[in-house]
């Protein structure tokens, strides 16, 4: 085993040392001098962490399936500036020691000038801590935990965070359907869902919505009737659940049972609750809005091209993951083609002041580089996903 | 009237409990077995329904009477497969315990095997609007959960006292040696009791599918050991005892989350067991027999 670690890790050396010697002379870059990228005569290497193997692998195969179709949409197009872009992703099992180690042989060996990935939140965290020591410019597709773009300067985000998604649709609440008073159901055991529900609250209560009822409920509950008795009594005009599916499916028929006749909302989490749902069941969810990163319902004509390419390279339906990989790819593309370099303090800065349209909407970067964009509202009517409007609060 | 809806909602998850403590309650009266297989017989039950129902397509009638029959079979064969042996050789409890445990593991995963540990959904299978009477919120659900449960119960109290095998069984329970030689064959007897529970457990399970439609492997966890529960809260071996401890506890639940103490609610239920047991070791209506010699 560690003889066999020793020949790869020397194999990869001698690639390295290879594909670096071929540059010398031809490479007229400035980002041969800064010592954190190198760029080979005619390309330029761009790093990625994904968990290709794992638990987690369904989300990081989706993920680089949709970088890798950026980066050959791109390099058909010519490539950034004339040079083809040479995309090197390694495996890291989602797990965060991995990630580490992949991230040190990306940086060290392969002398890549920019990173996409990770994939998940832990394995991010990891990573960006290194990526700040050594200033690459990083972007992860997927990633939510807070801190993941507040460890440095060079860290960015193509997903938006868990709170953005409660304060988008308390706007909605308000500004669309009117409502003066809501109610939240939520799982406070579970980080994504008490989230959600902390920043709707603060959102919603800003816009001047009155929160009449805050119940909770614990992770693998089925009875929620309770809690729904009790909202009824409070007669809300909007119940807000940022649950996922599977407790969707529960309490929307709870919520039939019970009675409360709240219009209900929620999150991203949802997508995929028609499947878990029976379709004698599905008029409990009849007119329930909720906001997801992304539709294949979409009429925008650049993801109906997308899921034609994806599908005809996978042999698969692409979802959210993908979707983000895609554009985080691009926007790291943008950015190194705005830079006119890949000097890493350059490519951060035009990163930073980035306007990018891409398939999740129009993307700027806050002070904390997590996306500004709009999201994509859906109605569930007569058992389908019904996509409504892209919004921007 | 927020108090009456809260104790009806209560009732309603209280009567499945009820329904599937009668199960544990029943074995344990008649061979002192803790049979913790039976929380997932509900499962096997809801499966069951799954697949004549939604993949077969038969209408609510034969969908319960196939699961009825499957769960009656497969607890019978349960016991004749996994437990008799150890049964008949006086085997020491905690063998008895531990096979019961192993049996309730496998049949987790062969269901995660042959559907996948992801959710199933099911049909509407009852009208599932609230009922408005004045001021009072009734789920239709739940009272029919109640309605078929308390009749259930009052059908199985006449089986037992009024019937040939129920006397069977009671004697069986009272001393097994003594009604063998008394010409009982206490294997049928035994056998009889598993099936009767596992049917009970299956028209839970119909009930359970009804008000929460998405069903998962390891739906009978959590499920069997409230109703566990409910059955030593009530005085495990007494039937009326395993009905008392189910409603109490689904109404203690249903109080505890409507005042907003969700986070709680299980450490309410184990401390109420707690509690009761302190005072009333052999359960509510439990009969305190001293250890046979």
């Amino acid at each position: 085993m560690k003889k066999r670690f020793f020949a790869a890790a020397l194999a990869a050396v001698m690639i390295a040392a290879s594909a670096s010697g071929c540059a010398q002379g031809s490479n007229t870059d400035s980002a041969a001098a800064s010592g954190t990228g190198t760029a080979s005569g005619d390309t330029i290497k761009i790093g990625g962490l994904a968990p290709l193997t794992g638990s987690v692998s369904v989300y990081g195969n989706a993920t680089n399936n949709g970088v890798l179709l950026a980066v050959k949409a791109a390099n058909d197009a010519g490539g950034i500036n004339g040079k083809k872009i040479q995309y090197i992703c390694y495996d890291e099992k989602g797990d965060a020691t991995e990630a580490v180690n992949a991230y040190n042989k990306l940086v060290e060996n392969d002398k890549v000038v920019a990173l996409v990935g990770d994939v998940t939140s832990t394995p991010t965290l990891a990573v960006a801590q290194q990526a700040v020591n050594d200033n690459l410019p990083m972007i992860s597709a997927t990633a939510t935990a807070a801190g993941v773009t507040t460890t440095g300067e060079n860290v960015f985000r193509a997903c938006v965070t868990d709170p953005f998604q409660g304060e988008m649709m308390a706007s909605y609440t308000k500004k669309k359907l009117g409502a003066k008073t809501a109610a939240i159901l939520y799982n406070m055991a579970d980080d994504y869902s008490s989230g959600v529900a902390e920043a709707y609250k603060q959102a919603a209560e800003a816009e001047g919505i009155t929160i009449v009822a805050e119940e909770k409920f614990q992770t693998n509950d089925v009875d929620f009737k309770s809690q729904l008795t009790s909202i009824k009594g409070k007669n809300p005009d909007v119940l807000f659940l940022p649950v996922y599916y599977q407790d969707l499916a529960q309490i929307a028929v709870q919520v039939k049972q019970t009675g409360v006749k709240a219009k209900l909302m929620g999150v991203d989490g949802w997508d995929g609750v028609l499947d878990k749902i029976d379709k004698s069941n599905a008029d409990a969810l009849q007119g329930s809005y909720f906001c997801s990163q992304y539709t294949a319902e979409s009429t925008d004509s650049k993801v109906q091209d997308f899921i034609k390419a994806y599908k005809a390279a996978y042999k698969a339906e692409p979802n959210m993951f993908s979707v983000l990989g895609y554009d985080a790819m691009n926007m790291m593309i943008q950015a190194i083609k705005d830079a006119g370099s890949t000097d890493s303090d350059a490519v951060i800065k035009a990163m930073a002041a980035l306007k990018f349209k891409g398939l999740t909407g129009d993307i700027t970067f806050d002070k904390d580089r997590n996306p500004v964009k709009t999201c994509a509202i859906l109605t569930i009517k007569d058992d389908a996903y019904k996509f409504v409007e892209y919004y921007k609060k | 009237m927020d108090f009456l809806s809260q104790i009806i909602n209560g009732l309603g998850i209280g009567s499945i409990y009820a329904l599937v403590a009668l199960g544990y309650s029943m074995v344990y009266g008649i061979v002192q077995l803790i049979n913790f297989a039976h929380g997932d017989i509900i499962m096997v039950g809801a499966y069951v329904t799954y697949l004549v129902l939604v993949v077969g397509g038969a209408p609510l009638w034969v969908a319960v009477l196939a699961s009825i029959a499957f769960c009656t079979i497969a607890g019978v064969l349960i016991e004749r497969v996994a437990y008799r042996r150890l049964l008949n050789m006086g085997a020491p409890r905690i063998y008895l315990l531990i096979t019961a445990i192993g049996v309730s593991i496998f049949l987790q995963n062969l269901s995660q095997l042959l559907f996948t540990s992801s959710g199933k959904s099911m049909p509407k299978m009852f009208p599932s609007d609230s009922l408005d009477l004045g001021s009072i919120q009734l789920s239709s659900v739940s009272l029919i959960t109640i309605v078929t449960s308390v009749a259930l119960m009052v059908l199985l109290q006449v089986l037992v006292s009024k019937t040939k095998i129920g006397k069977a069984m009671r004697a069986t329970s009272e001393d097994a040696g003594a009604a063998k030689l008394m010409g009982i064959n206490t294997n049928i007897t035994v056998a009889f009791t598993f099936g009767i529970g596992s049917a009970l457990a299956a028209v839970g399970a119909v009930l359970y599918c009804g008000a929460y439609p998405l069903i998962t492997p390891y739906m009978g966890g959590m499920l069997g050991l409230k109703a566990f529960v409910a059955a030593v809260l009530g005085g495990i071996g007494s039937i009326p005892g395993a009905m008392l401890g189910g409603y109490l506890i689904g109404v203690a639940e249903s109080l505890t989350k409507a005042a907003g103490g969700s986070q709680i609610t299980d450490a309410v239920v184990f401390g109420i067991l707690i509690i009761v047991l302190l005072f009333k070791p052999a359960g509510l209506l439990g009969k305190n027999v001293r250890e046979k010699v």
